[in-house]
């Protein structure tokens, strides 16, 4: 498949990076230096010039491409270059957008502005936020085959009754599956022997129901209140996040310093407290009972202000903190010092873009602890290794590192055990490490 | 130094004189009715018709192409009330007939019924001492005060494209204008074809219950002449004993409509169109429905436990039936500023006389023919207030007044509680002149004749709670001071107080 990415900044190499392996690449950026560097450091063809311009697309090709994915950090030019690519070429076009408004326009009429797919980063953020947030403890969470199958990650702590028991000892749950164990630097891909322990975080997959229950056992003392809500900044993330809440029945509440802003929010957020303070004033987090909070989420412009606050927060006695951060590398830092989630937009962006350049037959995927492990969701096929065997037997053909966490057989949801048969048809959704990643989309 | 003056009153001038002219163009209906019931009043209506268009036509000569820009707008507002006021009394002094002939009678009477009051001077209510033309056009003074005259003007005036929308905010009351087209001429003709269909179904109702035998005295000119004092929330009545005069049935149709005419018309459109939901959905129309049915049914328990009795209709209370029907009949007459009465409700116990006073400073919604405070500003007064109070707990909370789902501004906010502050001011102060006035004169006035005199002027309501002011009292009794005053009371309660305040000021004319 030809694919020609548009905008190499984190986004756009962290695609390329992800599809140079199996797929040509061709890298459109107005700034030379950046395509030197993208030459050298990636197996793709970078091309300098600017990509709403027509004779810039055909130098890259466009007429023979498959994909354009369209990601710089400008709106309106990823908007015109779908359109501009569309005038001299049939490739499945995908836009990535900060404004809301410009997804609702596309959702309305599907196929606008030449956008055959649209991602808007600061709502996707918003919705990994709301994600997270909808479960108790939770790290990651993600739904697959239109909600019926959830998969989520979760801290053990020494508390947790599952703690120091084996997986077979755990698993007392009707339909879910351990998947993989994230144990500091490692992963381990989980089997009925492998022993929880206090620090690691378990990857379960399952019904939605069964993952909650497995939520509250693991920490039962936070099951009830998890609804107290603090969103500092209003950043459009934090904006839509706060928007996200409200239409799923929280009440949050939103810090914002600045008076335009904080007005501007207020009144698009009928149902959101918006408090108009520095988020950093102490005096003002006591008056307002901010340590009683379940949730502080900070989203301000600047990852050390997004520490700061959450490492406050944290001080205060919050339960759990989420910081959005910009700077990637970052990430495993502030979950180091003690931030509980740390999401990075770009992140969630090129996540949801790479779904759509794998294989045809793959519908959904989750990257986990920074692309260590994936999820993914596909249909069966009757190529497929798995199809028409017993599970057992057709792991065997498999790479190491893969487990099937669920099967959905014409909307009914199948727990695969050992002798459960995979039918063509089927969609399933499994864990994979990500160094078998390639063979094990080549194999199903 | 000579400061020069920066309003083009040449070009509104002007344009208050087109607006004369066709003011003049309505004399044709009591010319009909003269004709069609044989009055010797013709000539009146002839010779008011010739004054009024002439003198249009001369101010007219002012300014050829008039322009008017905001400054203008005021003043054209401002002026051609005063002015149909004055070309507007021209026949009660020719017809000469009862206390209305006199100069300044027949000039509160007028101003009553432009700015669709319903306060009169009248000492005889009835067809022995005024011809039918002349109470007919008493009736089509307030239909035509009803919407505005400048919004009628603006669906004509079509050339007055960027003016006009200056003109309607000028003359609308309430906060804002709601433009339903592009076209302000278009929007105002959208809401005068509420505004007459209205009056059409009403005046239909009315005379289908005459011919059905249940309204014998709701013959066809009554029919018309109720027609065009209901929707305009005018109140004037050519019986002596207003809506008493007529069947219960008749008073249970007049209520729904006196409530509809303290609508915004805007709503009435999209009723029109097939959007009835934009209706419920509204804040401010929900309001007025609450505060109008909870005071209808505190007032009916009120006067179903008092002992009231009349000699025309008997025992009221203990009388279920009556008790509601009078009392939702004055709740809706007088807290949109209708004015119609169905009994003597001076007779009325104190607390509940306490009720109808409080109806009166609620007033109709924005955008209706409504006079007073208006819906909309206590609603926003009282969500303010409540964010007030929810600040005071959470100091840094940003906290929009939000009005059907939209947040309000800030400034409009202010000019609000500037309004009400203006207005109860004005209120008071007029409560005292009142008081001043008749002390002057050595009339004898209780506490409710003043301040009803000054709230009922003010805000357009009409009859008043005492036995002067009372529904089958009269104005004539006040002193001529008084009088005046009243005339000024009327005048700029109708145009919502500002676009005649701002004329008193020296920076209106300089800056």
């Amino acid at each position: 498949m030809r694919v020609v990415i548009v905008g190499a900044g984190e986004v756009g190499r962290t695609i390329a990076h992800n599809l140079e392996q199996s797929h040509d690449v061709v890298v459109i950026d107005r700034d030379p230096t950046i395509i030197e560097e993208v030459t050298y450091s990636h197996d793709v063809l970078a091309i300098q010039g600017d990509g709403t311009e027509r004779t810039t697309l055909v130098e890259a090709g466009v007429e023979r491409a498959d994909l354009v994915i369209a990601c710089t950090d400008h709106d309106e030019a990823n908007v015109v270059i779908c359109g501009t690519a569309k005038t001299v070429s049939d490739a499945f076009t995908i836009a990535r957008v900060r404004q809301r408004t410009l997804l609702e326009t596309w959702e309305g009429s599907q196929g606008a502005f030449g956008v055959d797919f649209m991602v808007c980063t600061d709502l996707l953020t918003a919705r990994a936020i709301t994600r997270i947030t909808d479960l108790p403890a939770t790290q990651d969470v993600d739904t697959f085959v239109g909600g019926l199958v959830r998969m989520a990650e979760f801290e053990i702590d020494a508390e947790s009754p599952v703690a120091g028991s084996t997986v077979h000892e755990a698993d007392q749950y009707d339909s879910l599956t351990f998947a993989g164990v994230f144990r500091e630097e490692e992963l381990i891909v989980a089997t009925g022997e492998t022993v929880l322990q206090a620090g690691d975080r378990v990857v379960v997959i399952g019904s939605s129901s069964s993952v909650t229950e497995f939520a509250r056992d693991i920490v039962p003392a936070m099951a009830d209140n998890g609804n107290e809500i603090v969103i500092v900044g209003a950043s459009e993330i934090g904006f839509q996040a706060a928007r996200e809440f409200e239409e799923h029945g929280y009440q949050p509440r939103l810090i914002e310093q600045d008076h335009d802003r904080a007005r501007t929010v207020a009144e698009k957020l009928p149902n959101t407290m918006v408090l108009e303070s520095d988020a950093t004033d102490v005096e003002f987090l006591a008056r307002e009972h901010i340590d009683e909070a379940d949730l502080v989420i900070a989203a301000l412009d600047g990852d050390e202000k997004n520490l700061l606050v959450s490492l406050l927060a944290r001080r205060l006695g919050v339960g759990r903190t989420v910081a959005v951060i910009e700077n990637l590398e970052y990430a495993e830092l502030f979950e180091t010092v003690g931030v509980d989630v740390a999401i990075n937009p770009r992140e969630e962006t090129s996540e949801e873009i790479v779904r759509f350049t794998r294989a045809d037959h793959t519908e959904k995927v989750a990257m986990l602890e920074h692309d260590r492990a994936e999820v993914i969701e596909f249909e069966v096929t009757s190529e497929s290794v798995l199809a028409g065997t017993p599970i057992v037997e057709a792991v065997t053909d498999l790479p190491d590192g893969v487990v099937i966490g669920a099967i959905s057989r014409r909307g009914e949801l199948i727990t695969p055990r050992g002798g459960t048969v995979v039918q063509p048809g089927d969609h399933i959704v499994v864990f994979v490490d990500a160094a078998v990643l390639e063979a094990v989309i080549e194999a199903i | 130094m000579r400061r020069h003056v920066h309003v083009d009153w040449r070009a509104g001038l002007s344009l208050v004189g087109t607006l004369l002219v066709l003011l003049s163009v309505s004399f044709v209906v009591p010319i009909l009715v003269a004709l069609v019931y044989g009055g010797t009043d013709l000539w009146v209506f002839v010779t008011a018709m010739v004054v009024t268009a002439g003198f249009g036509v001369l101010l007219r000569q002012l300014e050829s192409e008039p322009e008017p820009g905001a400054r203008e707008a005021f003043l054209v507002v401002a002026l051609t009330w005063l002015f149909a006021a004055v070309f507007g009394a021209l026949p009660y002094v020719l017809a000469g007939n009862g206390a209305v002939a006199q100069p300044i009678n027949a000039l509160f009477e007028s101003m009553s019924g432009f700015t669709t009051t319903g306060a009169t001077v009248m000492d005889d209510i009835s067809f022995d001492t005024h011809s039918r033309s002349i109470m007919m056009w008493r009736q089509l003074t307030q239909w035509l005060g009803g919407m505005g005259i400048i919004v009628l003007a603006v669906a004509i005036l079509s050339q007055m494209a960027v003016g006009g929308a200056q003109l309607m905010k000028a003359e609308t009351p309430g906060p804002g204008v709601s433009k339903l087209t592009p076209h302000i001429a278009e929007t105002a003709r959208v809401l005068w074809i509420a505004y007459v269909a209205l009056t059409v179904v009403y005046i239909t109702l009315l005379y289908s219950l005459h011919l059905l035998g249940y309204a014998p005295n709701m013959d066809l000119y009554n029919a018309i002449a109720h027609g065009f004092t209901t929707l305009p929330t005018g109140g004037f009545s050519p019986e002596a004993r207003s809506m008493e005069a007529f069947s219960p049935l008749v008073q249970w149709l007049v209520i729904p409509f006196m409530f509809a005419a303290g609508v915004n018309f805007v709503l009435w459109w999209y009723v029109i169109s097939g959007n009835a939901r934009s209706l419920l959905r509204d804040n401010e129309f929900r309001l007025y429905l609450g505060a109008t049915s909870v005071l209808t049914v505190v007032t009916t328990v009120v006067l179903f436990v008092s002992a009231l009795e009349t000699p025309q209709t008997g025992q009221i209370g203990g009388n279920l039936e009556q008790s509601a029907r009078y009392a939702a009949f004055q709740i809706a007459s007088l807290i949109n500023s209708t004015g119609y009465a169905n009994m003597d409700f001076d007779a009325w116990s104190g607390p509940a006389k306490g009720l109808l006073l409080f109806a009166m400073f609620i007033g109709g919604s924005t955008g209706s023919t409504g006079g007073g405070i208006k819906v909309l500003r206590w609603l926003v007064i009282l969500k303010s207030l409540r964010r007030e109070v929810f600040t005071t707990i959470h100091p840094e909370a940003v906290r929009p007044v939000r009005m059907n789902g939209r947040a309000l501004d800030e400034d409009a906010i202010r000019g609000i509680y500037a309004f009400t502050l203006l207005y109860v001011v004005i209120f008071f102060a007029g409560v005292g002149l009142f008081a001043l006035d008749a002390a002057r004169v050595g009339l004898d006035l209780e506490l409710l004749d003043v301040i009803s005199a000054s709230i009922a002027t003010l805000g357009n309501i009409g009859p008043g709670l005492a036995e002067v002011t009372g529904p089958m009292g009269g104005y004539g009794e006040f002193p001529v001071s008084s009088k005046l005053l009243m005339i000024g009371f009327m005048w700029i309660g109708r145009l919502e107080l500002f676009p005649v305040l701002v004329l008193l000021t020296k920076a209106y004319w300089t800056d």
